[in-house]
């Protein structure tokens, strides 16, 4: 399955809606469809280059520049552990191999059983919980080699299940703008005064 | 870019301690240019937004902070900028980065076509270090990547200047090559299997400032320094773009863009750019032929050109000068059309024209004219036309610009949209048949009416559908003129010197002397001698069947053609070999009606002869002398009959007769024919590039996919398509763009030929079966 | 294992808590405890007075941005060109410069104060959409303010005529997917467009000017747009009584690396010093294993290194500034004794390096030469060529003189930030800082690890920072 499912497409129509322009949502459904399929496919490429009507050369332009997306099979869990400043001062180093020999993999890599992608991180903004990994954008503080080890083995027995959903999905909750609450995205070219609550001045111009 | 200076805004600035008058708004780098301070760059390019991205261009500038290390391709001039191009910091930043763009840089000079014109170069000279110390391994990459049919890519070479990307998305429209990865992983690269097929592909060829981007019908055929160059005018069509030939030992090997503000600001269609290579292809004529029974052999002008002058002598004799025709003489010069209108005017031949029943009438270049300028400034343009993008290329190109940067609003109409209907403020799809009444009908709407109402309004005119009559869009120009009478028109007829050559003389002195009515009498056997002056009535008359006849029934055809054309090879008794675009000298008049040259470069080809020589020859042989002897008499006639070279020669053409044309309901039939040209076609100097040729589409017929429902087809089935006369077989595809009810057939992509169910009615209805 | 396990120090010590003041109840992040503690008072406070009278408070307040540059918020949302909309909101939520941690903080456990503080900033500088841009990695972040945004629509907060009034503005979700760069508030536009992440060039692209399509645009930091519910609610002079009379107010500051109780504090703003967020006992506690400290990155990874010489500036702009560095994004990572200078420059210089947009030649290319010949030197492949060339080639990324901080030991006076670059933006010169910082302040190190002529012999080098 590479193009969006009937749920998905329709999620992905209402995130569109939600801006100004419709380019502006190519990341968002970059996520989506990594989440749909664990990485981003070609035919997704184009789909949402229709979707959002750009060329894909464009979506792959803008897709390849970020880091997390991924564009071929990736591992159901991606473990990233971090190797900057912080980290690596207390011992980063260490956990990468720790994971690498557990693994049977280098960084960079996928296990056959197409369980696990193992990739070194830059800084992931818990620099004093260091060292620290995420899976799958799940956080590990404290992290020593045998923990690794540990996290590993649960991951694979299926303990973390409830926990820590497979590679591609981000948030379990969705952002859900009420119909009837919502203000709406309007072209930016067709808005010419300020808002109602700014009153307006002598030249019209609102503050 | 050419210099006019005259009222703008100016600001002055200090460049390396001398007072410069700059223009206001103007990056400092363009101002210090014009100063003639030259401050190295890679990505700056004045047609494209800045984006600063090189850093090569840094120099200290001083807003009163004291000077500060900034991009001059980004900093706008200001008043009292003090700017120091040559301080040690600016060429301590200037060499720092030139090191540094050099560290990836392979230095494969010696095998690298921009060897020798390359900016990396030359500023590795002037500006660099002198030594690299980068003893790292450089980036690797495959070896040249093809990402279309005429360019590679070497992204080893590349470095990331984002000229070619930005021109694929600014510019062109589109982005097909693009940015991929991040930081010191970059690379242009296009998606797979979507390559950069744009029509405007070479231009990054010639804007790369490295060797990354090399044009396939280029690569290893010259170095630079052994190139000649000459400035020229493109005669693909109308748009008559300003071209640099390039050749060496005399053969062009290259034409690269020149810019002219007025024109094609630097840009080339890759038609136009590539065509080159039809100058030296096997087709060309060598020495006249004439038809025997053995078919056509070969002879000498003297032979041939008094064969000629008694067949004319006959014919005049026999039935007279309207039993002699001309067609033709647009892909020629204005010194040949002026001449084989003279030569016309001698004999009291009347029965001329440069389109071939495939133009409009020429009534449309009587209106009042607006250039290429006023239409890229107006505040609406109407497009009544072609799909500019797939005939006129760079008219397309500065409409876009116009659309994109806000300046300009379209109204386009049309059956089937066009390249340019994502522009457009509103793109009306206009039912065939009825195009006068939709114009009339929308320009009523009231929101229609005030944006016309707003600002200068410029008409586009030019004939999208050679399924229906040309009148129809004499009609709706009439209806727009009649809604808004100041409004002017941009006349958009394809043929390289069309209007040229209408302007010279070689047109219809009124009614019933155009190309149709010449061909009628021919097929009715009342021409003696027809002329076709490099025409091929048998692929571009849009009626097919009219042109066979045509061609059976002229009791004589006499053709002066650069290449062995179909009509020649088919049906001329005589033929005479012509020279071809740089292997001759002259002026065109592009569709606007601008004048500009056109350079000799390359000797002809075998024995071959300018047209307007051939015309004065055979007036000599035939008793009259045209007087004048060279080039440079007829280009002095000419200028002597209007304003000088360089200006605009006013029409002298009257304004047409009010056309009124019925619109036609739909006939049993189901579907209702649009016939229209796209970039790559049968045409000469398409056909006999090498590279161009295989860039055909080939032929098929598109409909709303609902229709194909109904029929019961999916995308490639083969169809029937039926007219009153005829049937063709084509496979099909879906076009979501299309009206129901309408189906589009690409001009000559050879197969089925939709030309043989056009009969020259108002409109073509055609039914269409599957092929079961 | 719940991340609360690992709560930082922030709750501890009595301080003033503007923005954590939340963080010890386990549900911090729910409507529920928001609105029983005293949440969207701040925006009902607003609403009742014009939106001019809140922006003038704000800017009363002299609240700093807290991404990094530290711009007053009241001031840069006044210049935006007068009359022309659309304006929009962006929120920076992207933190990803090495050492900050606090914006993830307040997104996880406050998400309700972030976007009363982002409905605040629409009011009152007629701001009509707002996009809250969250770092691509921060799942949890992601799904807290989800929830939120979700809950406070439903309690009509967000969206049409907010609270009754005549003010309404929709507050979209948006996440990035993994660039440190988009941090920098072009290049986060650029990335709101769905282009890639490159900056773009300032001047013309001033957001509050031209910012996101096109049109003028606030981009304002998490932690900032955090501060002003309390601002709205208690008023500016209450929040200018607090932390000094230049930088007013409370900042969140992260402190990590070789400290014994590392943590995200709270703390008065301009009068903290660096001896006291280190060696104090509400803080860090000193340094682990009773070893010494040999240099700190006083705020995130592109901020000059300082020296114990430094320990007692207090936290504050100017006078880290003047002292040969800056503030940043509130981040100080630690090193120890054992700490191999070469390689913690490394490391640094990796990142900027790998997380180079690749628009600016010098970062681009510079960046990466930097750490190639980096990695040689740590090594033990370099040569005195290459300490040499190192600075060369961060000469062509910074001409010039680079700020450094003041070393009794040494004999070096301070130079003052900030510096001068041949980039668009500070990743470039990010690359080379903690080269210069390492080679400058710790040349000797560097020394023992390169031949004079190129040698083939590798110097092993154990983990960064010694044994643990
Ligand atoms: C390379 C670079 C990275 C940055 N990263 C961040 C960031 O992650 N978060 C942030 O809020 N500001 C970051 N900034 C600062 C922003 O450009 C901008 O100044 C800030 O978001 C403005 O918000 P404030 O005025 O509230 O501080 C970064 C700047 C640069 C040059
Ligand atoms: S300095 Fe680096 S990251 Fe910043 S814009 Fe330039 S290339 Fe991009
Ligand atoms: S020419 Fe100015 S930065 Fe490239």
């Amino acid at each position: 399955m590479a193009r969006f499912n009937e749920t998905n497409l329709a999620t992905a129509h209402e995130i569109i809606a939600r801006y100004p322009r419709p380019k502006s949502a190519l990341i968002p459904l970059l996520h989506l469809a990594q989440e749909q399929d664990g990485y981003v496919t070609d035919e997704a490429m184009r789909q949402i280059a229709d979707l959002v009507g750009v060329t894909p050369a464009e979506v792959i332009g803008t897709g390849s520049f970020y880091e997390m997306f991924r564009f071929e099979p990736t591992g159901r869990y991606l473990i990233n552990i971090c190797g900057t400043m912080s980290c690596a001062l207390l011992g980063a180093s260490d956990l990468l191999h720790a994971a690498e020999r557990t693994l049977g993999i280098h960084a960079g890599g996928t296990t056959a059983d197409g369980m696990f992608t193992l990739h070194q991180a830059e800084c992931q903004a818990a620099c004093t919980e260091a060292p620290c990994l995420q899976v799958n954008y799940r956080y590990r503080f404290r992290m020593t080699p045998d923990g690794v080890e540990q996290l590993i083995d649960d991951l694979r027995a299926g303990r973390l299940d409830d926990e820590i959903p497979p590679h591609g999905t981000l948030a379990r909750v969705r952002q859900h703008i009420p119909a009837d609450r919502g203000v709406g995205a309007v072209d930016p070219d067709a808005v010419d005064g300020p808002p109602a609550w700014i009153p307006v001045t002598v030249e019209g111009a609102g503050s | 870019m050419s210099e006019t200076t005259e009222n703008v805004d100016t600001v002055e600035i200090t460049v390396n301690g001398r007072a410069v008058m700059a223009r206001k708004g103007e990056m400092v780098i363009a101002a210090t240019d014009r100063a003639g301070e030259h401050i190295p760059r890679f990505c700056y390019h004045p047609r494209m937004s800045p984006v600063g991205m090189c850093r090569q261009c840094l120099v200290e500038i001083d807003t009163g902070r004291g000077p500060m290390l900034q991009p001059s391709c980004m900093v706008p001039v200001a008043p009292g900028m003090v700017v120091d191009t040559e301080s040690p910091t600016t060429k301590r930043a200037q060499e720092g980065i030139l090191e540094l763009l050099l560290a990836n840089h392979p230095l494969d000079c010696p095998v690298c076509d921009k060897g020798g014109e390359c900016p990396l170069q030359d500023q590795a000279f002037s500006h660099g270090p002198g030594e690299s110390r980068y003893v790292e391994e450089k980036r690797h990459y495959e070896k040249p990547i093809d990402i279309s049919a005429l360019v590679k890519l070497d992204r080893e070479r590349c470095i990331l200047c984002d000229r070619c990307t930005r021109f694929a998305d600014e510019v062109a429209g589109d982005a097909l090559i693009h940015f991929v990865e991040r930081g010191n992983a970059t690379q242009v690269m296009t998606y797979p299997d979507e390559p950069f097929s744009s029509h405007f592909s070479g231009n990054t060829v010639q804007i790369c400032p490295v060797g990354a981007l090399t044009a396939t019908p280029y690569r290893f055929k010259a170095r630079p320094w052994d190139l000649e160059q000459a400035d020229s005018t493109c005669t693909t069509c109308s748009v008559g773009c300003r071209t640099s030939v390039h050749s060496s030992r005399d053969r062009v090997l290259r034409f690269q863009g020149v810019d002219d503000d007025n024109v094609n600001w630097g840009w080339l269609c890759d038609r136009g750019r590539f065509n080159f290579e039809s100058i030296h292809a096997e087709s060309r004529l060598a020495d006249p032929l004439i038809r025997t029974a053995e078919g056509l052999v070969a002879t000498d002008w003297s032979s041939a050109m008094s064969i000629t002058a008694d067949l004319v002598r006959s014919a005049l004799e026999r039935s007279g000068p309207s039993s002699i025709a001309i067609l033709g003489g647009a892909r020629g010069t204005n010194e040949d059309a002026w001449a084989w209108a003279a030569l016309a005017d001698a004999l009291g031949v009347t029965r001329r024209d440069a389109q071939l029943d495939d133009g409009l009438p020429v009534g449309v270049l009587g209106f009042e004219r607006a250039t290429i300028e006023d239409a890229a400034r107006a505040a609406t343009v109407v497009l009544l036309g072609p799909d500019l993008k797939e005939e006129l290329p760079i008219l397309h190109l500065r409409l876009r610009h116009a659309a994109v940067e806000g300046r300009t609003r379209i109204l386009e109409f049309s059956p089937t949209g066009s390249g340019l209907t994502k522009h457009a403020w509103r793109s009306v799809r206009t039912p065939v048949g009825a195009a006068a009444a939709t114009v009339a009908a929308t320009l009523a709407d009231a929101e229609v009416a005030a944006q016309l109402g707003s600002g200068p309004v410029v008409i586009v005119a030019g004939r999208h559908d050679l399924a229906s009559s040309g009148d129809q869009v004499m009609a709706a120009v009439q209806a727009v003129l009649r809604a808004v009478p100041t409004a002017t028109v941009l006349p958009a007829l394809r043929r390289g010197n069309v209007v040229g050559a209408l302007n010279a003389g070689c047109r219809p002195d009124g009614a019933g002397n155009d190309a149709r009515s010449i061909l009628v009498d021919a097929a009715e056997g009342r021409i003696e001698v027809l002329f076709l002056l490099g025409a091929d009535p048998l692929a571009d008359v849009p009626d097919a069947d009219l042109a066979r006849r045509a061609l059976q029934g002229a009791r004589r055809v006499v053709s002066l053609d650069g290449h062995g054309c179909a009509s020649t090879m088919v049906a001329a008794d005589v033929v005479l070999p012509a020279a071809v675009m740089a292997e001759k000298s002259g002026t065109t008049t592009n569709l606007e009606g601008r004048v500009s040259t056109v350079s000799h470069k390359v000797t002809v080809h075998g024995t071959a002869r300018p047209d307007w020589m051939v015309a004065v020859e055979l007036a000599l042989a035939l008793g009259h002398d045209l007087g004048v002897g060279s080039l440079e008499d007829i280009t002095g006639r000419l200028a002597s009959g209007g304003a000088a070279l360089g200006a605009i020669w006013a029409p002298s053409i009257a304004v047409g007769e009010p056309v009124t044309v019925e619109s036609v309901a739909p006939s049993g039939y189901d579907y209702r024919l649009v016939v229209s040209r796209v970039l790559y076609d049968g045409a000469v100097s398409t056909s006999n590039s090498a590279s161009l040729a295989p860039l055909t589409a080939g032929p098929g017929v598109s409909m709303h996919p609902l229709d194909m429902e109904r029929l019961g087809v999916v995308d490639g089935d083969v169809v029937t398509v039926t007219a009153g006369r005829g049937g063709v077989e084509l496979p099909v595809c879906a076009d979501d763009r299309l009206d129901r009810g309408v189906v589009w057939v690409p001009f000559g992509q050879g197969g089925g030929d939709p030309r043989e169910l056009i009969s020259g009615g108002a409109v073509t209805d055609v039914s269409i079966a599957r092929v079961s | 294992m719940s991340d609360y396990a690992w709560a930082p120090g922030f709750v501890a010590g009595d301080r003033p808590r503007i923005v954590t003041s939340r963080f010890e109840h386990e549900d911090s992040y729910t409507l529920a405890r928001y609105e029983a503690t005293g949440g969207y008072a701040g925006l009902r406070a607003a609403l009742a007075r014009p939106a001019a009278d809140v922006h003038e408070e704000v800017r009363a307040s002299t609240l700093l941005g807290r991404g990094g540059a530290g711009f007053p918020a009241g001031v840069k949302w006044g210049l935006t060109p007068q009359g022309v909309f659309p304006r929009y909101l962006v929120v920076n939520g992207d933190e990803s410069e090495p050492g900050t941690y606090k914006d993830r903080l307040l997104m996880e456990r406050d998400p309700h104060q972030l976007i009363e503080g982002c409905l605040i900033a629409c009011y009152a500088a007629g701001l009509s959409r707002c996009f809250l841009y969250i770092r691509g990695e921060m799942a949890l972040a992601q799904e807290r303010v989800a929830t939120a945004l979700n809950e406070a629509y439903a309690a009509g907060y967000i969206g049409k005529n907010i609270l009754g009034s005549e003010f309404s503005v929709d507050i979209v979700l948006h996440w990035g997917a993994g660039a440190y760069v988009v941090g920098e508030e072009t290049a986060l536009i650029e990335s709101l467009e769905g282009n890639r992440g490159m900056p773009r060039l300032k001047p013309p692209y001033f957001p509050a000017a031209i910012g996101l399509y096109g049109k003028p645009t606030i981009v304002n930091n998490v932690e900032t747009l955090s501060n002003l519910p309390w601002i709205a609610h208690h008023g500016a002079a209450a929040y200018t009584s607090i932390g000094t009379e230049s930088s007013p107010g409370t900042r969140m500051v992260a402190v990590s690396g070789h400290v014994r109780r590392p943590g995200v504090y709270e703390i008065v703003n301009g009068t903290t010093t660096f001896r006291d967020l280190i060696y104090g006992d509400e803080f860090c506690q000193g340094i682990r294993d009773g070893n010494e400290l040999k240099a700190f990155v006083p705020g995130g990874g592109s901020a000059p290194w300082f020296l114990p010489d430094q320990l007692d500036l207090p936290f504050e702009g100017r006078l880290v500034g003047a002292a040969g560095s800056m503030l940043g994004s509130g981040a100080i990572m630690v090193m120890d004794s054992t700490t191999d200078i070469p390689s913690a420059a490394l490391t640094l210089t990796k990142f900027y390096a790998h997380e180079s947009c690749g628009k600016c030649v010098p970062c681009r290319e510079g960046g990466t030469w930097l750490m190639r010949i980096l990695e040689r030197v740590v090594e033990g492949q370099g040569t005195q060529d290459d300490l040499d060339l190192l600075l060369e080639v961060g000469g062509s990324i910074c001409p010039g003189s680079m700020p450094h901080a003041a070393s009794s030991e040494l004999g070096l006076e301070a130079t003052p930030f900030p510096y001068r670059m041949t980039t668009i933006c500070f990743v470039g010169p990010s690359a080379y800082v903690p080269v210069h910082s390492a080679l400058t302040l710790f040349r000797s190190e560097f020394e023992s690890r390169v031949a004079p002529s190129r040698s083939k012999t590798r110097i092993p080098v154990t983990a960064i920072g010694g044994e643990r």
